[in-house]
């Protein structure tokens, strides 16, 4: 795809932002993995906003499928490479997704891989609504799942207290989180 | 939910990632399909029985070298191909030198033999059920090789798909060749080579459905 040495400067400036925050959120550190989704986010913004003029509420959606296909899909990134590269694949495997999914051909005729059109040359901050809530989406996944993800994820519970408050074994309230975490990127590309 | 929501539910809780994930496992995948295959080979046709004596021959070893080859060249793509992003480049090369030395080798042979045995190199003692057997074979690794696969990232899924049924028809070849007697080149680059590219062209039609994720 498109190596360190080809970039713009500004994409390579958000590649050195997003990255150390990235590589920290790999080891463990929470507030840098939010500051690297939170600036993923301003990126993913401005790119899907300029791509898709006439779609403007689905811009959230996609935006919010591609952060949990980011998160999902973390395991993958090797050290070394690119990570505006690994990034700008996941996204674009995002959108084609969704296109494919609503059949816009004329949005389908679009170069993507044009590099003017880098997804990491802008930030937007300003955040439409979701058409589809993710709070009504997780009532939809069964208790084994949606348990875990409210404890854990939400309510910010250690997986052992967790595991008391609902009864659940903690590698069920594990299971239950990774599960459950795919499951709703499942649903959020309407697939179940 | 909005999008800030999101974020904080992804990372409440959150826990350092298993470095070279991908490795680990495709590794343990690839050992999975070609242990239930061998499994299957011993069980069934059991193993050549001259094996003793083929150990030292090194046409055996030739012969095992090339879906060996294939076989590495293929997960080093899965690797790459499960990966968004990461360039496919030399993997490419390193797949397409042991189909063609043994593409000229069987060429080679079959000119310099004389024209009433050519037709016996290609077809062997056991054409009518190799590529049978290889097919058969390379379904456990099929099924571990997909498995591995659709837990990374694969962003172009037929190729993702082509590679993946590859892998496991370089695994099906061989484990197959501890009991194929076949020890002509013209054989191996024919009837093997049809045995490893049916699982390709299965992989890759069944890509786009077994690996979006």
């Amino acid at each position: 795809m498109v190596s360190t040495n080809r970039m713009s400067p500004t994409v390579e400036a958000a590649e050195i932002t997003l990255r150390d925050c990235f590589l920290a959120g790999l080891a463990g550190d929470a507030a840098q993995y939010r500051a690297f989704l939170e600036g993923l986010t301003g990126h993913m913004r401005a790119y899907l906003r300029r791509r898709l003029p006439k779609a403007q509420d689905d811009v959230e959606d996609i935006l919010q499928e591609t952060l949990l296909a980011v998160h999902n899909a973390r395991h993958t990134y090797r050290e070394g490479q690119p990570l505006t590269a690994w990034l700008h694949a996941i996204a674009r495997y995002k959108l084609m997704d969704f296109f494919r999914a609503h059949a816009r051909r004329e949005a389908l005729h679009d170069p993507f891989d044009d590099e003017h059109e880098w997804i990491f040359a802008a930030s937007d901050d300003e955040p439409a609504n979701a058409r589809r809530d993710i709070g009504v989406l997780l009532e939809t996944l069964p208790d084994r799942h949606r348990l875990p993800i409210v404890f854990v994820k939400l309510q910010g519970l250690s997986v052992a207290e967790a595991s008391l408050a609902s009864g659940m074994s903690e590698s069920a309230i594990k299971v239950g989180v990774h599960r459950g975490l795919k499951a709703l990127a499942a649903r959020l590309r309407g697939d179940a | 939910m909005k999008i800030h929501d999101l974020i904080t539910s992804l990372t409440t809780g959150l826990r350092p990632v298993e470095r070279h994930a991908v490795g680990r496992r495709l590794a343990l995948s690839a050992m999975a399909g070609m242990l239930v295959a061998t499994l299957a080979v011993l069980l069934t046709g059991g193993m050549r029985p001259d094996m003793g004596l083929v150990l030292d021959d090194p046409i055996f070893w030739l012969k095992s070298a090339f879906p060996a080859t294939v076989a590495v060249a293929a997960l080093v793509l899965c690797g790459r191909l499960s990966r968004p992003g990461a360039r496919t480049g030399a993997g490419w090369l390193l797949l397409a030198l042991p189909l063609l030395a043994v593409w000229s080798a069987s060429a080679w042979l079959i000119a310099s033999a004389p024209p009433a045995l050519r037709m016996q190199l290609v077809l062997g003692q056991t054409w009518r059920v190799c590529t049978f057997n290889v097919v058969a074979l390379s379904l456990p690794s099929f099924m571990a090789t997909f498995w591995a696969m659709r837990g990374l990232a694969p962003t172009r899924l037929t190729l993702a798909g082509a590679v993946a049924g590859l892998l496991a028809g370089a695994q099906a070849v061989l484990v197959y060749t501890i009991y194929c007697a076949e020890m002509a080149p013209p054989f191996w680059a024919t009837w093997y080579v049809l045995g490893m590219l049916l699982p390709t062209a299965a992989g890759a039609m069944l890509g786009r459905r077994l690996l979006r994720w």
